[in-house]
């Protein structure tokens, strides 16, 4: 387990708005009466969502009455799993995958493009405070290796170059395109196909 | 190299679309109703008889699973759980279907609830698959206004509601029970089996809990028939199953095959080879890291099947294949494996809390060469304190990479590893500790 602490500087309330509301009321009606615990997850990410990538002790206090469940049930959930972010991470969280399958294919370039363009150290915010990066385990998407994540997006088939460039864009505000950067079709063999080519040519 | 006519994901690559009507084109939802008027029992016979093995890692025939539901509804109502939490490294199979293939995925959500009688089917994504989850989610919504699930779904006279539950970054929860604790809004953190969840699963109630390329392959196996599964492969290995090639090969793929079909042709044929040629390679993880590697030279022949891996003393897994050539240290790469493994241990039991960062300690100064010679037997030992000392398989898909290395590349470590930490008497030092020990002996 890694680990993992909230950040020192807490926000003092913290409560739903009028869209986290009616998303959250969504998400209890999927389970059954008196289970609505189920949503601690989805409550989660709404409140991260809402506070700016980062979830404070206020919101969880705020989702255990919410849910009506004990404040320490929600404090464990939101500390067990890694994608709760308990400081502040920017407007731009770039993860970086750097398990074996990424790793024999170069990720560890990527690490430092983060290094050169981010910050020195992962997990620290960048000089203007908009973005972060974090080294993480497989994110799924081996076959597009080396790749990373920006905030929901994936960027696959990356080089330190290229990795770069996406950089500079998100210290200057845009979102660059996500998807893969060698230009292939999401998981086929690069000009390399040899199945379903009547599908392919149709 | 299997037919185009047999393969069951024709929208892998996302060729033509992944909304009802192209699915329909391709021949889902087409008469659904007349599977499910054959009855509970022929779905499941025909099932068994297709000798379908869970596509997940375990294998697990999914007809037996099923007939493991209990007959009759009983005052607990009963679920289904798709478990798409696909995280092993060297796998991305899950997220291809949940993309472009999300309709082989729903209606195998009908005709499996339908089977073991659930009214409700919760699918649990992993939450960096936001997106893909997003797409899965508009083909449901669509589905619904198609009327294909919700009140009498597409026909058949079932009512079936699918949501969906995100993960949120563990690895843990893509075991089935830590699953149903995630969903039940607990930590990730895998319950003692027996009661195995067919019996008391999610919410107390009988679950059924099945992989998502499993579910999706079941709508094509009961319109083609057990038989025509059955025909591909060999015995008790049948069907198709999406090989995903990745590492040091030229063109990774993901790439729909036949069972038993041989390793060097996924990745000569598919994967355009190794980098540097065949010759250059140096092992081959098999099916997602926690199967042992196999090295080079039994490569050649290896064929991809769950009981020819295991002859092998490795296994099938998820099929994510990770080519591993000569230009990378081997003992680094699993270095990296085992960091893993200390990173998403989920800290319920004592062996694999503290021997997944042990293995990884361990390893990391054996890749540098800081280790002595006797720490060698030492990492075996520490794996076989593991394996089979925990709650879930946990323990042992942290400790069978390891020992695979171990079992392959002792040589290799050794010839790194060669401090000796026996002071001999000679080296009279006053200050270590144990001297006298050395002396006595010889006293």
């Amino acid at each position: 387990m890694s680990l993992r602490r909230p950040a020192k500087d807490q926000p003092v309330s913290f409560e739903f708005n009028d869209l986290s509301l009616e998303a959250a009321n969504l998400i209890l009606a999927k389970y059954p009466e008196g289970k609505q615990q189920s949503a601690v997850m989805a409550l989660l990410y709404i409140a991260q969502k809402q506070n700016n990538n980062w979830i404070p002790l206020a919101a969880m206090k705020y989702i255990a009455k919410f849910l009506d469940m004990p404040y320490i049930k929600v404090y464990e959930v939101a500390t067990f799993y890694t994608m709760y972010n308990l400081a502040p991470v920017g407007k731009y969280f770039v993860q970086v995958c750097t398990t074996t399958p990424c790793m024999i294919r170069g990720a560890y370039k990527l690490i430092e493009a983060c290094k050169e363009k981010i910050s020195d150290n992962e997990c620290e915010l960048s000089n203007d405070k908009s973005c972060s990066w974090m080294e993480v385990e497989c994110l799924g998407a081996c076959v597009n290796a080396p790749m990373m994540q920006i905030n929901d997006d994936y960027y696959e088939d990356l080089d330190k170059q290229k990795t770069l460039d996406i950089l500079d864009k998100i210290l200057n505000g845009e979102t660059p395109k996500p998807g893969s950067y060698r230009g292939r079709v999401n998981n086929e063999p690069e000009n390399n196909r040899k199945t379903l080519m009547d599908l392919k040519n149709a | 190299m299997l037919k185009d006519k047999d393969r069951i994901f024709k929208n892998l690559y996302n060729d033509k679309g992944s909304d009802v009507a192209s699915s329909q084109e391709r021949g889902d939802w087409v008469n659904t109703k007349e599977i499910t008027d054959k009855g509970r029992d022929w779905i499941i016979n025909e099932i068994k008889e297709s000798q379908l093995r869970g596509r997940g890692g375990a294998g697990f025939p999914t007809g037996l699973k099923w007939s493991f539901a209990p007959k009759e509804v009983g005052s607990r109502p009963h679920y289904l759980v798709i478990n798409g939490d696909e995280s092993e490294p060297g796998t991305c199979k899950d997220r291809d279907i949940l993309r472009f293939e999300p309709h082989k995925l729903i209606e195998g959500c009908l005709i499996a609830s339908y089977a073991v009688q659930a009214h409700v089917c919760y699918i649990y994504i992993r939450g960096e698959y936001f997106v893909d989850g997003q797409k899965l989610q508009a083909a449901i919504d669509e589905a619904y206004k198609k009327k294909l699930i919700g009140k009498n779904a597409a026909g058949t006279g079932w009512d079936l509601d699918i949501y969906i539950h995100y993960g949120a970054g563990a690895y843990i929860c893509g075991e089935e029970t830590a699953l149903l604790e995630s969903i039940e809004g607990k930590k990730g953190q895998p319950r003692l089996k027996p009661p195995f969840p067919a019996l008391i699963g999610l919410y107390g109630c009988p679950t059924i809990i099945n992989n998502v390329e499993t579910i999706a392959v079941v709508p094509t196996i009961l319109r083609r028939g057990g038989k025509w599964f059955a025909s591909l492969g060999r015995e008790k290995n049948t069907g198709t199953k999406i090989f995903c090639i990745s590492g040091n090969v030229n063109t990774p793929c993901n790439v729909e095959e036949e069972m038993n079909i041989p390793l060097k042709e996924l990745i000569e044929v598919h994967a355009g080879g190794v980098i540097g040629g065949w010759d250059n390679l140096q092992a081959v993880i098999p099916g997602g890291s926690s199967m042992p590697l196999i090295p080079k030279d039994k490569c050649e022949t290896l064929t991809m099947d769950f009981d020819s891996l295991m002859a092998e003393k490795s296994g099938l897994g998820t099929a994510g294949i990770v080519v591993i050539n000569k230009d990378q240290d081997i003992i680094k790469c699993m270095a990296r494996i085992a960091r893993f493994y200390k990173h998403e241990s989920c800290g319920q039991c004592t062996p694999c809390r503290e021997g997944s960062g042990w293995m990884w300690r361990m390893l990391e100064r054996m890749a540098k060469g800081d280790a002595t010679k006797d720490e060698v037997d030492m990492l075996g030992d520490v794996t076989n304190q593991i394996a089979g000392h925990t709650i879930c398989a946990f323990g042992e898909g942290s400790s069978w990479p390891v020992q695979g290395l171990l079992r392959h590349f002792k040589k290799e470590i050794e010839k790194r590893n060669n401090l000796d930490p026996i002071v001999q008497k000679k080296n009279n030092i006053p200050y270590l500790v144990d001297q006298h020990l050395l002396d006595k002996k010889n006293a």
